[in-house]
């Protein structure tokens, strides 16, 4: 809402000097309305700028366009007969101005907006003491027509920039839905007096005349959706009638484009009331007013030109053509306001916020009626409204008011409310007086009357439809007696018990990963087809199945995503793009999979009531599961080459270890074998289970995903479910007993078949070591000649140790040798020679 | 050693002469000073103290002497073994703390040399800036809850007091879920799904009352959505953290009191909070709340000569909604407003780490940038 700082002061006796920034800070702490933007007018402006009148014209003619070479008085003494003191020589080329017409007159010294200094010149081969201005030129608007003509009552030699109100303030208050009758003057004034605590000028406080069933017929068919309806008529409007400039200026400042002295009109009340108007050219209506509900099929073209098919839940005005016009939202085309229009019929109505609000999002047809019904205007200012647009026509179009008054309907008062008086103190931890209470709510409008001793009944204004709860009215003693009163205290929360161990492994992770040389993405979590197709995923893939966005942000991207490796890979690439090549990427965060078996929609509850427990699970089952993955993206160097020597590249191993160390984390054991699962390479993917059941994969991307993907070769990669990850119960680790007698130590190698996993062969050698067992540990593989093609040798180094006792060699022989036995007969494995 | 000598013969004790023996002595001492190096030093000692060596020869031929020398002569020659002995060690200690002194500096390295062999990782700041804000919380006695990302519109909307067909609605540029009928007559504009990408971490509140009813203290960060485009200040995909307490007899000034803690715990000892008055269908009263400039603490405000970058000079920088728990909310989820009431509260994540971190766009908190993240570490 765009407020001009010279209009507010009408309607508020604010104090003297104060500024337009100390009414809108004001505001912003009260709640009156919130301080966007101040925008000072006449920015750039300075004079001398004065009312001139012009004595004279000569025509010049021999240039490109005809120049006028003008005398204009400039000062109030010269504007007399025989008085030609002062006339002052001007070039002007503007043709829309005659002898004896008031202009606008930047003398020399004067600086428009644009840095635009006025000097004395010679131009056109004749002297030019100043300007005659545009209003473009002087930042009133866009029109370059022509000079500005001045009313003939103008003051010659006067200020202009006082008389045209150049110098001004606009103040953008930001609005919210609650507080619709912030969107006037009136509103916004009401607030500032009571901020201020001045008197309030309320400049819908005008005398009404009583209805009488002489106006314009008009009948209501729908009450609910419209509960007031004022009609009035006003004719012999002169149709060349030109709005005035104050009222031109207001608009513009107000954000309006100034139209036509009837729309002007219309536009200009809703501002300062609130109350939005619709004006129709009587003569194009035919037969009675009828607001009512549209039929199936009808169609009506809005002002704007559109063709709207309507909806039977539209709200209409119709005559006996049918429908005139989309009620509170927009005119209709066949009888809207023209160049000719002398009779008009003002409609002043009040119509359903909910009915508004639905067509406005049905026909997508915002407008400025439409924005103040939807937030409740107010049905108290209709008559007053009405009233306002019928002076004005009188006074500025020489219209005649007819006097038939057509009132439907009667404005209804919010209902009344019972509240301790001690609410808002309870509310707020405040001990307000009940004489502040009181006095804040008669500031807003409301009547009180007490019951009993502690309880008040309180009456909302007309305009106050928002103020429904006992809360609503705490909010409105609390604002106004000041935020600042509030003290600071800290309740004491009930004892709690920290985080949940599925928070601690979570947080776990992330850290565990962050050490182990990761750095951490929050990729957006929106993926599309390419993006799927990319990775090489089969048809029948459970991740093609996708929730789909309605409005998504790109239409490349549609869906929620269902695999975290789109996002981390596309970082992993914008890193590579920007130089950093060694990289090991990760991600936590959810995935979402679309329920089989769903309802197609989650239902709206009711909220009257807690919903049952069937109703709410309900609406979990409608919802998409939405798991927490953790996923790794690796690729360039895992350590870096330096003076040292070499670096070594990431590769699969690195991601497989990523799920070791999230295992470690999640303190859950990892079982890890081969597979083959888009997109890894498939000699190069490890499947990740836990307790047999599978969390996610691990190792080399396929070289076509990181062909078509343009990664860098051997990218590597992991996603698990870490939601399965997560053990139900917290596991809790046993401490070892920890024997202090001496380690035996045993080295064998052991040759199997270059397809046995070296995990079966150390699990063999763990079962067969027996209780004595301390560890076993790989030291290396060897693949060659010397053991034969398609074999390797697997070495590891064995620690046995006793808690009770020094191992005698034999001790640790045997249970090498049982350990080996069983390597054997589980994996073929032979001892190498 | 050999055996004792019964039968002596003068000739051959010539060596045990006191001059001799001093003789010897001295040459040995004389040796042993001059060697030059610990190789030296122990053939020094061979000669010196070996079995061919004068001294030992000497006191070989005690036994040779009469009785009533041999004392005499066992002392005096037991002395000059004795000295020695002492030079030989005391020139092996000197020789040896040369040679160390020598080696060691030999085996200096430039210490300077880097050695980052193992990667260096970090956090997202997105990540810790809500562990270090829940951790405030936790200590407060609060739990921490999550809510799912795609939401129920119920729960996102009309459980938090957000009318159908209401202009609120249109404040949070909302996703929606495709319907399955989208495009089509019921359904034209896809949005008839009855689900929504969260607008903000508000429908975790509906869910703990539902799910734990009341007393509760919980706070809630998460990612949410709205339709912004992306750009240095806005970005559709955010953070928020949510708080909310349900309790007897809990007031705005309890809220206050509550921020203006976390704001001490998060930006430092004096820094205060300011509520200004706003609209938010759950709560009511609503605030927005401005946090006092921790880094100028509101002295830039008119000082035109110290300008402030974090608040741009005007001493209070915006940071998040608050408010009373709507009792309609209260009764939509099951919490009888009579005895019971709350507050609310809910913050930009990301805005917050822009004034903590001084983070100047945006973008680069999701960028995924690695030269962005790193220098955030493992906490912020």
């Amino acid at each position: 809402m765009r407020v001009p700082y010279s209009w507010l002061r009408d309607y508020v006796a604010l104090p003297d000097g104060t500024t337009a920034f100390a009414v809108a800070d004001k505001l912003t702490q009260t709640g009156g309305g919130k301080l966007e933007t101040i925008e000072r007018v006449g920015e750039g402006l300075s004079g001398p700028l004065v009312v001139g009148k012009v004595a004279a014209i000569e025509e010049l003619t021999g240039f490109k366009k005809p120049i006028r070479h003008c005398q204009v008085v400039v000062t109030a003494a010269a504007d007399g007969p025989g008085s030609a003191a002062d006339p002052q020589l001007i070039v002007c080329g503007a043709r829309n101005f005659a002898v004896g017409d008031h202009v606008v007159v930047a003398l020399p010294g004067a600086v428009l907006p644009g840095d635009f200094k006025i000097a004395a010149r010679k131009t056109y081969s004749r002297d030019s003491n100043g300007m005659i201005c545009s209003a473009r030129e002087l930042g009133l608007g866009e029109d370059h027509d022509g000079i500005i003509v001045l009313p003939a009552d103008s003051p010659v030699g006067a200020d202009a920039i006082a008389y045209l109100g150049l110098d001004d303030e606009v103040i953008e208050f930001e609005v919210t839905p609650d507080r619709g009758y912030t969107l006037s003057l009136r509103g916004i004034a009401r607030e500032a007096a009571t901020a201020f605590d001045v008197p309030f000028q309320d400049p819908a406080g005008i005398q009404t005349p009583e209805a009488d069933d002489s106006g314009y017929p008009v009948r209501v068919e729908d009450p609910a959706g419209c509960d007031v309806f004022v009609a009035r008529t006003v004719t012999g409007i002169d149709p060349r009638a030109l709005s005035p400039l104050w009222m031109q200026r207001r608009l513009q400042m107000s954000g309006m484009r100034p139209i036509s002295l009837i729309v002007d009109i219309a536009n200009y009340v809703m501002l300062e009331l609130g109350q939005p108007i619709h004006t129709y050219d009587r003569q194009r209506l035919s037969g009675p007013i009828v607001v009512r509900r549209a039929r199936a099929g009808e169609v009506l073209e809005t002002l704007d030109g559109g063709e709207r098919r309507l909806d039977p839940a539209d709200l209409l005005i119709t005559d006996d053509s049918g429908p005139i016009g989309l009620a509170g939202v927009m005119g209709g085309a066949s009888t809207e306001i023209h160049d000719g229009s002398t009779e008009v019929v003002v409609e002043a109505a009040h119509f359903q916020a909910t009915s508004i609000a639905k067509t406005v999002r049905r026909h997508k047809l915002p407008s400025e009626a439409a924005k103040r019904f939807e937030r409740d205007a107010d049905p108290g200012a209709a008559a007053a409204a009405a009233q306002r647009v019928v002076d004005l026509l009188v006074e500025l179009a020489g219209g005649t008011a007819e006097p038939g008054v057509t009132v439907i309907g009667a404005v209804t008062r919010p209902a009344a409310l019972t509240i301790p008086w001690t609410y808002p103190g309870r509310v707020a931890g405040v001990d307000y007086t009940r004489e502040e209470v009181e006095r804040r709510l008669h500031q807003v409008g409301c009547d009180l009357e007490a019951a009993g001793d502690d309880d008040l009944v309180v009456t909302p204004p007309s305009w106050r439809a928002d103020l429904r709860d006992p809360n609503d009215l705490a909010e409105e003693v609390i604002r106004l007696e000041g935020f600042d009163r509030l003290p600071s205290t800290l309740p004491k929360a009930t004892a709690g018990t920290g985080y949940t161990h599925a928070q601690r492994i979570r947080r776990r992770v992330g850290t565990a990963l962050a050490s182990a040389g990761y750095v951490e993405v929050l990729a957006y979590p929106f993926l599309g087809q390419a993006d799927l197709d990319a990775l090489g995923l089969p048809e029948n893939d459970p991740r093609r199945i996708t929730v789909p966005l309605a409005n998504p942000i790109s239409e490349e991207q549609p869906s929620m995503r269902t695999t975290l490796l789109p996002g981390l890979l596309a970082a992993l690439r914008r890193n590579v793009g920007r130089g950093t090549a060694d990289l090991a990427l990760f991600e936590q965060g959810l995935v979402f999979h679309p329920r089989k078996d769903a309802a197609p929609v989650a239902p709206r509850l009711t909220v009257e009531r807690r919903p049952t427990d069937e109703e709410l699970a309900s609406l979990d089952a409608a919802l998409p599961r939405q798991p927490r993955r953790v996923a790794v993206v690796l690729s360039g160097l895992r350590e870096p080459a330096g003076w040292w020597g070499p670096g070594r590249p990431a590769g699969w191993q690195d991601a497989i270890q990523a799920a070791r160390i999230i295992a470690d984390a999640c303190r859950v054991e990892l079982e890890i074998s081969q597979d083959q699962h888009e997109p890894w390479h498939p000699g190069r993917c490890a499947r990740l289970a836990v307790n047999g059941r599978l969390v996610g994969h691990a190792g080399e991307l396929h070289p076509r995903v990181v062909a078509e993907l343009g990664l860098p070769p051997r990218t590597a990669a992991m996603e698990l479910e870490l939601d399965r990850m997560i053990p139900a119960e917290e596991v809790l680790t046993q401490a070892p007993g920890i024997s202090s007698m001496p380690v035996a130590t045993q080295d064998v190698a052991l040759v199997v078949d270059a397809a046995v996993p070296e995990h079966d062969v150390e699990a063999a050698l763990r079962e067969g070591a027996g209780a004595l067992l301390e560890s076993v540990r790989l030291f290396d593989v060897y693949t060659g000649e010397r053991i034969g093609e398609g074999r390797k040798s697997l070495a590891f180094a064995l620690r046995f140790r006793a808690p009770d006792r020094t191992l005698t060699a034999e001790e640790a022989s045997q249970a090498r040798d049982s350990a080996v036995e069983l390597a054997a007969s589980r994996t073929g494995a032979v001892l190498r020679s | 050693m050999s055996a004792p000598n019964k039968s002596y013969d003068p000739v051959e004790v010539e060596a045990v002469k006191p001059d001799e023996v001093a003789r010897h002595r001295a040459d040995a001492l004389a040796a042993i000073a001059a060697a030059a190096s610990l190789d030296e030093l122990h053939q020094v000692k061979i000669a010196v103290t070996g079995d061919r060596a004068p001294l030992a020869l000497a006191n070989r031929e005690i036994g040779a002497l009469p009785p009533a020398a041999r004392a005499e002569a066992g002392k005096r020659i037991g002395e000059a073994r004795g000295a020695v002995k002492t030079a030989l060690a005391q020139r092996q200690s000197e020789l040896e703390t040369e040679r160390d002194a020598r080696v060691l500096v030999e085996e200096a390295v430039d210490v300077t040399l880097p050695w980052d062999r193992a990667p260096r990782g970090a956090r997202h700041p997105l990540t810790t800036i809500q562990e270090r804000i829940a951790d405030i919380f936790v200590a407060m006695g609060y739990q921490v809850v999550d809510g799912p990302e795609v939401e129920a519109e119920w729960y996102n909307f009309d459980a938090l007091n957000f009318p159908p067909d209401h202009p609120v609605r249109d404040l949070q540029d909302t996703f929606f879920v495709a319907g399955r009928d989208a495009g089509q007559g019921q359904d034209p504009a896809g949005t008839g799904s009855g689900m929504v990408l969260r607008t903000h971490t508000s429908p975790v509140q509906a869910r703990t009352l539902l799910a734990q009813g009341a007393p509760v203290y919980v706070v809630s960060p998460g990612r949410t959505y709205r339709t912004d485009e992306l750009d240095a200040t806005h970005t559709p995909v955010f953070s928020q953290i949510e708080g909310l307490a349900v309790d007897e007899g809990l007031t705005m000034a309890d809220l206050k009191g509550t921020l203006d803690h976390w704001a001490t715990a998060m930006f430092g000892d004096g820094v205060v909070t300011r509520l200004r008055p706003h609209f938010f269908p759950f709560t009511e009263p609503s605030a927005e709340v401005d946090l006092q400039c921790f880094v100028c603490k509101g002295a830039s405000v008119g000082d035109p000569d110290n300008p402030c970058r974090t608040c741009g000079s005007e001493g209070w920088i915006e940071w998040g909604g608050c408010g009373i728990v709507n009792p309609r909310v209260l009764i939509a989820c099951g919490v009888d407003p009579e005895r019971y009431s709350g507050f609310a509260f809910g913050m930009g994540v990301e805005r917050t780490l822009m004034f903590l971190n001084n983070v100047q766009d945006m973008r680069d908190m999701i960028e995924g940038d690695v030269r962005f993240t790193l220098p955030f570490g493992m906490e912020i």
